[in-house]
């Protein structure tokens, strides 16, 4: 029977199938809620004994979810704001920060990468910068900045900055010459050689190195929220992981990934856009 | 003697040999090209044809020397001299159409989008392409469809020289054929002046109003002048039964297999070297009245 069936179809049956038996393994192993009485010492100061200290059931996480998702707007003061409203501000950030690092990385990739001189100057500056935890900058920026919103987007900018760098200069040093000989042999300006020519063949590199960027930026935002508080998914997770609200951690672990997907596949369908067959 | 269309005057080049040394492709290399001539470049692999078009098209600076073209020296690229490349070198994001319409806008850029692209079909029309066709990208066209897109956007500019590297050197010979074909109706139609390298003997006479042999590098010389005493409208069937086809191949094929080796590597004397020019006519006219048509010289005697 399943001979018959795409190969996508199979799939989809085998993830639902891996889906309901991880659901349920989850469902199973978790202990039943001790009563009270049973607590010990130690585990009623660590707030064991409170309803929702343990890993709560799937269940629970799904009607959380389905609480949350219908209302996702909601606020009602500065701790207890819906999904919708954390989500936002973490997303605001996380773009202002990745197009601000765009608005520099592409048209110094550009330079760089059309420049020898311009890549050897530039080099040593990029090596040291790139491996340093864009974490690493929070105290820094909190010092020189002043203002926990903006440190945060800064810790996203630097983050993002360097993929789109390295890979916009490598798709511009990559563009055949004779491409870039058949804008010569029209007498096209060096601007429009650089928007006709170039940047459409280095942009399939430029989009990778943006995908990857995104990527970067959306982990990065979590943490950087988790420091600076306030608002955002980041410190949201923190939030209720302080409330030992493991259902709304669960859940908000899960809406990352889920916003983290759909970037990516933005990026991914930018990428289709621009790629080209030689 | 006035100067010709265009004027190659004194061309030397010269590259690092990767050795710490230098390698001189050609040296004091001068010769002409008259405007509305059809000039075929032959030479073995390496001998530095390439470097001679590349200059020509403004793209690579010479060692030494000066190429003029209607009076004005070239110093970089210009719309005037068109250029098609043996990789056909059309960009891959753009439609056929669009890659055509990249050049007429670029030399018309007062013309409104639908004169240029008018414009640009009627090209694609004289080389076959029409229909659907055009809409679709270089990577779903065969080598020979994209030679044309590359023919039709050079033509499409009315450039004052056309240069052709190598143009059919990846097609197949029937391929090849058609195409030769094609571009030898648009020429008649245009009187444009060609430059053309190739390696195939047959395809240059079929072609060329004057074939010039370059022996191999280094040191390469623009040796001869060969006139194709063949005349025009020429057809590929027809023209091997001229009586000078045979002729004129023979020593071509001599050339290349012989000569070319054997006049290699020499290094000039600092002289200015220009082709010998050669004539060959058996017609039976030419036979009767010697004077007109001087005999084969034997070269470097
Ligand atoms: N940019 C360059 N640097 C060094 N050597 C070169 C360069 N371009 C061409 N050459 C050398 O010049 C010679 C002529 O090359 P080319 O003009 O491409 O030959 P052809 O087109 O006749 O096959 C070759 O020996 C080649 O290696
Ligand atoms: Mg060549």
């Amino acid at each position: 029977m399943l001979d018959n069936l795409s190969v996508n179809q199979r799939a989809a049956i085998l993830s639902v199938v891996m889906l309901v038996v991880g659901l349920l393994i989850w469902e199973s192993v978790i202990p039943a809620q001790k009563a009270v009485g049973e607590l010990t010492e130690y585990e009623r100061l660590t707030g064991g004994g409170q309803p929702k200290a343990g890993v709560p059931p799937p269940s629970q996480v799904l009607s959380k979810a389905w609480e949350q998702l219908s209302d996702p707007f909601y606020d009602a003061g500065p701790n207890d704001k819906g999904i919708g409203i954390q989500i936002g501000y973490s997303i605001y950030r996380v773009l202002t920060g990745y197009v601000l690092a765009a608005v520099v990385a592409i048209p110094l990739g550009f330079l760089i990468g059309m420049s020898q001189v311009a890549y050897k100057a530039f080099n040593p500056f990029i090596q040291v910068l790139r491996p340093i935890s864009p974490l690493a900058w929070m105290p820094l920026a909190l010092f020189i900045i002043q203002d926990s919103e903006a440190s945060a987007i800064f810790v996203i900018f630097i983050c993002s900055i360097w993929p789109m760098l390295l890979n916009t200069a490598f798709g511009v040093a990559g563009v055949r010459k004779d491409w870039v000989n058949v804008a010569r042999t029209h007498e096209l300006g060096s601007l429009r050689t650089a928007f006709t020519v170039i940047l459409p063949a280095a942009a399939p590199t430029i989009v990778t190195g943006m995908r990857i960027s995104i990527g970067i930026a959306w982990l990065v935002i979590v943490a950087a929220e988790m420091l600076v508080g306030g608002t955002g998914i980041g410190y949201y997770v923190w939030n209720e992981w302080n409330n030992l609200d493991l259902t709304s951690v669960i859940f908000s672990i899960l809406m990352i990934g889920v916003v983290g997907m759909l970037l990516d596949a933005a990026f991914g369908f930018l990428q289709r856009a621009v790629a080209y067959a030689e | 003697m006035s100067k010709p269309f265009l004027s190659i005057d004194r061309l030397t080049q010269q590259f690092p040999d990767g050795q710490g040394g230098t390698l001189t492709v050609f040296e004091n290399a001068s010769f002409g090209i008259e405007q509305g001539e059809f000039v075929c470049i032959l030479g073995h692999s390496g001998c530095g044809k390439s470097t001679i078009m590349n200059i020509l098209a403004g793209l690579a600076e010479p060692t030494s020397g000066a190429v003029t073209m209607d009076g004005a020296e070239i110093s970089g690229p210009s719309l005037d001299r068109g250029v098609v490349f043996q990789n056909y070198s059309l960009l891959p994001w753009l439609s056929t159409l669009k890659n055509v319409t990249f050049g007429v806008k670029a030399r018309e850029p007062g013309w409104t989008k639908s004169e240029v692209e008018a414009h640009a079909r009627k090209y694609l029309a004289m080389v076959g392409l029409e229909g659907d066709v055009v809409h679709r990208k270089p990577s779903q066209l065969s080598g020979g469809m994209r030679q044309r897109v590359s023919i039709a956007r050079a033509f499409a500019n009315h450039p004052k020289l056309l240069l052709l590297d190598e143009p059919f050197g990846a097609l197949d010979a029937l391929t090849r054929g058609t195409i030769q074909d094609e571009l030898l109706k648009i020429w008649g139609g245009t009187e444009q002046t060609v430059f053309m390298i190739t390696h195939d003997i047959d395809e240059a006479i079929l072609l060329a109003d004057r074939i010039l042999l370059m022996t191999n590098g280094p040191f390469a010389r623009v040796s001869e002048s060969v006139e194709i005493t063949i005349p025009r409208p020429r057809n590929r069937t027809e023209i091997v039964e001229h009586p000078n086809y045979y002729a004129i191949r023979n020593h071509l094929v001599h050339f290349l297999g012989l000569r070319s080796k054997e006049l290699a590597g020499q290094q000039g004397d600092g002289a200015e070297q220009r082709p010998t020019p050669v004539r060959i006519d058996k017609t039976a006219a030419a036979e009767a009245d010697p004077e007109t048509a001087p005999p084969l010289r034997a070269v470097n005697d």
